[in-house]
């Protein structure tokens, strides 16, 4: 294979993003551009910005190649990340909104008056963040290793840098526009070679179809449920996927962009439709893998299949070609969900823990900083974890999420007991727990008993227990509701065109907010 | 005439108009108040988006999630094939994302009906 078709289409990839970003520049002056580009990005963009940061080198490539080892039962994978952003939709996308909240930490401050809260939320949101960083380095390293023979760690240094190129000069707006055109690009990535492959499917002989379809035709493969402990599993990673989405930091935060309540939900549903599209296309990807590339079964790079698929079929500039804009689209995978989770972690980190002053000129130089620190510190754990599978890390990324911010969220918008004191003891045990079960799977413990199971899909016990503890600690509290609960709920559920008294949170003024005294009438 | 200035002496018109007009503009100033009254009607409007939701995420657990329990109890299903696709193969793709979509538009409808009648009632219209 000639890499240099390849080399070019992911240089070009990375230099139209940053080209689209700095066209964004022109309009980023402001922290609060940084941060959420001004709340004036409309339902399409936006739906594109938001599937482009979500579909990750797990959906890109990861998916396909389960599917083509492990079968039907991998098609939960691509269901639950979308049926998760149906959740998100009916729980959380309009309140979300109303909150006015920038981050989860801001969130968990609005709704508890804790100041303990939101540093809880925040040391959860780097550790999620980061994380999920892992594999989308680690994808970028596998990437160009397999297209273009160059060790690991030059896939992932370059991602790294484009990362920090395209996040250090227009924060979030530059973010929103090169988001959106990753979706389109990563669309266009897998459908092109899929229609190419569909023809030359069609048009072969009899004979060759039939030499092909004993690798299809295996009762493990085609029938659900295969393996020990299958129905336990398929649950865990259901609620997993299903209750993680909204728990990411770097999906909650696109929220904000919206003008409000009612345009949320409405780029959601967008969102829904252009996820399922997309994710259409590795479920065909993985059934073709099965068909024309079983060997790699075999071999142990089932990680590989969209990216070496097109070559196995076409020789010559039509293989090259294809090949290519499968390279291009798997790199904008890991740029954009790299550029969300930076800028995500990196307003958590300016915001809380590197804050020295006021002004937007001072915000804007820390917000620099902390994005330079979290690509750093992303690019050291992916070189110390490397044993780590790629897929699996993103799997346990969704239980920590589920079991942390998605009780924390639906909770904080729904019931009006939540307190401060539940809110924290919820995050902690959800947060330890399903903490615990990652460190546990990153570092080999495997067990074949019930707790081992349990350990590799944490979920259907870590999310119960989190309501649990969440419901159990504000009861335990009835009496420490927060003070302005009452217009706290009025902010996250009335339209915002009612003229209303919604509390006086503002997120630039966090550490202060609620100690101002309320004028009230009456 | 006399029996005219009697009816003109019942005092009908003026409590009427002005329990109409507290009725009209307090409903916003009770919910700043957070009388019990203002309380009733943010509630009111929480429970019926709450129901929604929970209404979509019940059909959601019903189908979609019952589906492992389905193949678990009745594995006979992996083996029916329809357009020449295995039936989880099509559930698992195909059927659950137009229903994701489906049941996302019908809440995103229903919603905005339920603050639309909110905001209706506070405007007083």
């Amino acid at each position: 294979m000639n890499p240099a078709a390849t080399i070019a289409a992911i240089v070009a990839v990375s230099i139209a993003s940053l080209a689209v970003g700095a066209f964004g520049l022109r309009f980023s002056r402001t922290v609060s551009d940084f941060y959420v580009a001004s709340r004036g990005v409309g339902p399409v963009l936006n739906a594109s910005a938001i599937s482009g940061e979500y579909l990750s080198a797990a959906s890109f490539l990861g998916v396909a190649g389960l599917i083509l080892a492990r079968g039907v039962d991998m098609l939960w994978l691509p269901v639950g990340w979308t049926a998760g952003y149906l959740l998100l939709l009916v729980f959380v996308a309009a309140p979300l909104r109303r909150s006015g909240a920038y981050t989860l930490p801001d969130f968990a401050a609005l709704r508890t008056e804790s100041q303990t809260a939101r540093r809880v939320a925040s040391a959860l949101v780097v550790a999620i963040g980061l994380l999920y960083l892992i594999p989308q380095f680690q994808g970028a390293g596998l990437t160009l290793r397999t297209l273009t023979g160059a060790p690991s760690w030059v896939g992932q240094v370059a991602v790294a840098v484009v990362v920090c190129l395209a996040v250090l000069p227009g924060g979030m707006r530059s973010v929103t526009l090169v988001q959106a055109f990753h979706y389109w690009l990563k669309l266009l990535a897998l459908l092109t070679p899929v229609f190419f492959l569909l023809v030359a499917l069609a048009s072969r002989d009899g004979a060759d179809a039939v030499g092909t379809l004993g690798a299809v035709d295996v009762t493990d493969w085609v029938e659900p449920l295969g393996g020990d402990h299958a129905l336990y599993l398929t649950y865990s990673l259901v609620l997993a996927t299903f209750l993680g989405a909204m728990g990411l930091p770097h999906v909650v935060v696109r929220f904000y962009t919206n003008p409000d309540g009612r345009a949320a939900r409405r780029t959601t549903l967008v969102v829904l439709a252009l996820l399922s599209g997309f994710y259409l296309l590795p479920i065909l990807y993985g059934v073709l893998g099965r068909l024309l590339a079983f060997d790699l079964v075999a071999s142990g790079r089932t990680d590989s299949v969209v990216l070496e698929l097109p070559s196995r079929v076409f020789d010559g500039v039509l293989g090259q070609a294809l090949t290519a804009l499968v390279g291009a689209g798997a790199f904008a995978a890991f740029l954009s969900t790299s550029t969300g989770l930076v800028v995500s972690v990196a307003g958590v980190l300016s915001q809380d823990l590197l804050r020295s002053g006021p002004g937007h000129r001072h915000g804007i130089r820390t917000f620099r900083l902390a994005t330079v620190i979290a690509v750093a510190v992303g690019v050291v754990l992916t070189f110390l974890s490397v044993n780590v599978p790629v897929a699996h890390a993103v799997e346990l990324a969704f239980a920590v999420a589920a079991s942390t911010f998605c009780p924390l969220l639906v909770l904080g918008i729904w019931w009006r007991g939540l307190t401060a004191v539940g809110a924290v003891a919820g995050l902690v045990v959800g947060g330890g727990l399903s903490g615990s079960a990652v460190l546990a799977t990153t570092f080999g413990v495997d067990r074949g008993d019930w707790l081992g199971v349990i350990i590799s899909q944490p979920a259907a016990v870590t999310v119960p227990t989190t309501f649990a503890t969440m419901v159990l600690g504000s009861l335990l509290t009835r009496g420490r509701r927060p003070e302005h609960v009452a217009q706290t709920m009025v902010r996250l559920h009335a339209p915002e065109h009612l003229v209303l008294n919604r509390g006086p949170f503002h997120p630039e003024r966090t550490t202060v907010h609620r100690t101002e005294p309320t004028a009230r009438r009456g | 005439m006399s029996s005219d200035e009697v009816r003109a002496r019942v005092r009908v018109v003026s409590p009427r108009t002005s329990a109409a007009r507290t009725r009209v503009t307090s409903i916003a100033s009770e919910i700043d108040d957070q009388t019990r009254l203002g309380e009733v009607y943010i509630v009111s409007l929480m429970r019926s988006q709450l129901r929604l939701a929970v209404g979509v995420l019940a059909v959601l657990a019903v189908t979609l999630g019952g589906l492992p329990l389905l193949f678990h109890l009745v594995p006979q299903i992996g083996r029916i094939e329809l357009f020449g696709v295995p039936l989880p193969w099509l559930l698992l793709s195909v059927f659950a994302f137009a229903e994701i979509i489906v049941l996302g538009w019908l809440y995103v409808r229903q919603a905005e009906k339920n603050e639309d009648d909110f905001s209706d009632l506070l405007e007083g219209r």
